[in-house]
């Protein structure tokens, strides 16, 4: 998390510090989730490209998609693909890049539980719409047969601002409860039938790994770096699985809901070493760029970035993307004119 | 001072002529800068009023009423967040009020100089303490402390009460009050403390002289003596914990619900803003947050405009008895 943090401040820092007006530099913002291989990515391609300079400015991915229709910027980022309507508002088309992968766990923190928990996404849904309110609910106990289960009160951790990860988590329970899907619905804030919010995936980590009986969702990195047990969860296949750089990426190679501008969410995909709660992030490129110069540079990152660039995700807790997905992406490089 | 510039005045015309021009230099930019507080004022409240047009047509006064705030399908209501922070702030001055007016008289009247010197410093430095480092203290010792100690405390005492229920957790309203309480606290010691020490040496001494004992000159004469002072430091305080964002997101819960129980979790209009106007998309969505803030902007003016009657009402009473 430190090193998550301290990459993207540097990042941040540096994209606030370096002037105006040089020959070849380009703006972008947007989300947060990837800054920190964004920051990486940009620094290493000015060393290896001649000194193009990208400045990325990590504001969240609404404003990435506000900054980028207004035109304010070069390009956009997010960790939500654009609606039909948010596409229908830009005077200039834009193009979802895939960058990298993550995958969002559910962390917990149970009293006298050392056993790795099994959720499926029915129970995921029961606790977050408050119907479960016990760790030794039966719906909770039936996949754990063995683990002895406390009957805690559960705490409903969960993120208090508007976010990418809010918005992937809705969107798988939406796709395995139907009640979910008629109460809540997908978004990137909802409102939420119980629980706490917290800050960041920083300040849902914190309040999980303190609070006894706590449940939450952060990305796999912050569970992984603070050392919180994340539950495995039931994939559409019907087989747990534990989140991994492979089960993540497996997730973009098995999904067949994949609209060919990418802009298909890939949570709940089919294939037996799928992870459910997984999700692409993206650049968003605009289909017309007027300006030569800064139109070979976006062109060359991109194809830097789907290949050798691809090295950087793991290190940085993101999946790589599957050969199959990188491939497509180099045919709509093409049309970036 | 007067009569040496009008000796001056008599003796030579230019330089007299000099001074009122400078006069009138620092006469015209000084107004301006008031000028400025004023425009700047205005404009907020436009900016505020044409942004949240949008919400404003489509909601009404029903946002004010609604408690319903669902970005999924556009609905919006600020009445949690209305009640979330009208109630925090109250918790806070309950607590820092009697706590702060208490120690500044301790500080001003009954401590000795040095002590009271150095503890005014620690208290000083206690105000500039930014925000999030109490937020952060409370994440890892407040809460904690709610939940293990303090709050299954006064449920066990005071359960039967509609606002000592539910589970505990440790964070929500009483916690976020307690941390406000804190953060105002500062001010109102420091502020009350000025005021106290600025009450004339007479009037104490005269009280003494009638023979008042020390608490009977410090409770009667120097404390209503310093009313304005104190009522000043508490709405300092007030302010503060009105607009607090931070320190209050990191323990409340943000829940936007309205609940009797101060431990279970809840809302303020400070903390949604912060929390959600950087992803909001949608015309609607960022209107009705921008329309929080122009509730909050009401509110705290109809909250201190209140305070100022209060005063109005009380220093003629008190000055009518003296």
């Amino acid at each position: 998390m430190r090193k998550l943090f301290a990459v993207s401040l540097a990042g941040t820092v540096a994209a606030m510090l370096i002037p105006a007006a040089s020959a070849q530099k380009i703006n972008g913002a947007g989300a947060t989730f990837p800054a920190p291989i964004y920051s990486k990515w940009f620094g290493e391609f000015k060393a290896a490209h001649g000194g193009t300079e990208i400045n990325y400015q990590a504001l969240g991915s609404g404003a990435g998609i506000k900054q980028l229709t207004e035109g304010t910027v070069d390009f956009g980022a997010s960790d939500v693909p654009m609606t039909d309507a948010q596409m229908a508002l830009m005077k200039v088309k834009a193009l979802h890049f895939p960058t990298v992968l993550g995958g969002i766990v559910l962390i917990y923190n149970v009293p006298g539980v050392t056993a790795k928990l099994k959720l499926t996404g029915e129970t995921v849904a029961g606790i977050y719409l408050g119907e479960i309110a016990k760790w030794n609910d039966a719906k909770i106990a039936a996949d754990n047969a063995g683990v002895k289960l406390p009957s805690t009160d559960i705490l409903v951790v969960r993120r208090s601002e508007s976010s990418g990860t809010t918005f992937v988590f809705t969107d798988y329970l939406a796709k395995v409860s139907p009640a979910w899907k008629s109460k809540i619905g997908a978004s990137a804030s909802v409102t939420w039938p119980a629980g706490i919010g917290q800050a960041k995936n920083d300040g849902v980590a914190g309040m999980v790994k303190q609070t006894p009986g706590a449940i939450g969702y952060v990305e796999l990195g912050y569970a992984v770096e603070n050392k919180i047990p994340y539950a495995d969860l039931k994939n559409a296949a019907g087989k747990f699985v534990t989140a991994s750089f492979d089960s993540v990426t497996a997730a973009a190679a098995n999904s067949k809901d994949l609209a060919p501008d990418f802009r298909g969410s890939i949570t709940n995909a089919p294939g037996a070493g799928t992870y459910p709660i997984s999700t692409y992030t993206w650049l968003l490129i605009p289909t017309r760029i007027p300006d030569a110069a800064k139109k070979k540079a976006l062109v060359d990152f991109l194809d830097w970035m789907l290949g050798p660039g691809q090295k950087d995700a793991q290190p940085l807790y993101y999946a790589p993307l599957p050969k199959k997905i990188v491939d497509l992406e180099k045919k709509q490089i093409g049309e970036v004119k | 001072m007067a009569t040496p510039t009008a000796v001056i005045g008599a003796k030579s015309k230019p330089v007299s002529g000099r001074l009122r021009g400078a006069d009138e230099v620092a006469w015209a930019v000084t107004f301006l800068f008031a000028l400025l507080i004023l425009a700047v004022t205005i404009w907020l409240v436009y900016e505020l009023w044409s942004a949240s047009s949008p919400s404003r047509e489509k909601f009404g006064f029903g946002f004010l009423t609604s408690r319903l705030w669902n970005p999924v399908t556009d609905e919006f209501g600020a009445l949690p967040y209305i009640y979330g922070t009208v109630l925090t702030s109250f918790l806070a001055l309950l607590i820092s009020v009697p706590l702060g007016v208490g120690a500044a008289v301790y500080l001003s009247e009954l401590a000795p100089p040095k002590l009271s010197n150095a503890l005014t410093f620690l208290v000083e430095l206690l105000a500039a303490v930014p925000s999030v480092i109490f937020g952060l203290i409370a994440i890892f010792t407040l809460i904690p402390l709610m939940r293990t100690v303090i709050g299954p405390a006064l449920k066990s005492a005071l359960g039967w009460t509609p606002f000592f229920t539910g589970p505990v957790f440790g964070v929500g309203y009483l916690t976020a009050g307690i941390i406000l309480a804190i953060m105002t606290f500062p001010f109102i010691i420091s502020v009350s403390r000025e005021a106290l020490m600025s009450v004339p040496r007479e009037q104490r001494e005269a009280a003494l002289a009638l023979g008042a004992t020390k608490w009977e000159s410090t409770y009667q004469i120097v404390v209503p003596f310093a009313r304005l002072g104190i009522f000043g430091s508490i709405f300092l305080g007030l302010a503060r914990a009105l607009g607090e964002t931070m320190a209050v997101t990191m323990v409340i819960g943000n829940s936007p619900t309205i609940k009797a129980s101060l431990l279970a979790s809840g809302h303020t209009i400070a903390a949604v803003i912060a929390s959600e106007f950087t992803e909001a998309t949608g015309k609607i969505y960022t209107a009705a947050l921008v329309e929080l803030g122009l509730v909050l902007f009401v509110l705290t003016m109809t909250i201190n405009g209140l305070a100022q009657l209060l005063i109005l009402i009380t220093t003629k009473k008190g000055s009518g008895k003296a």
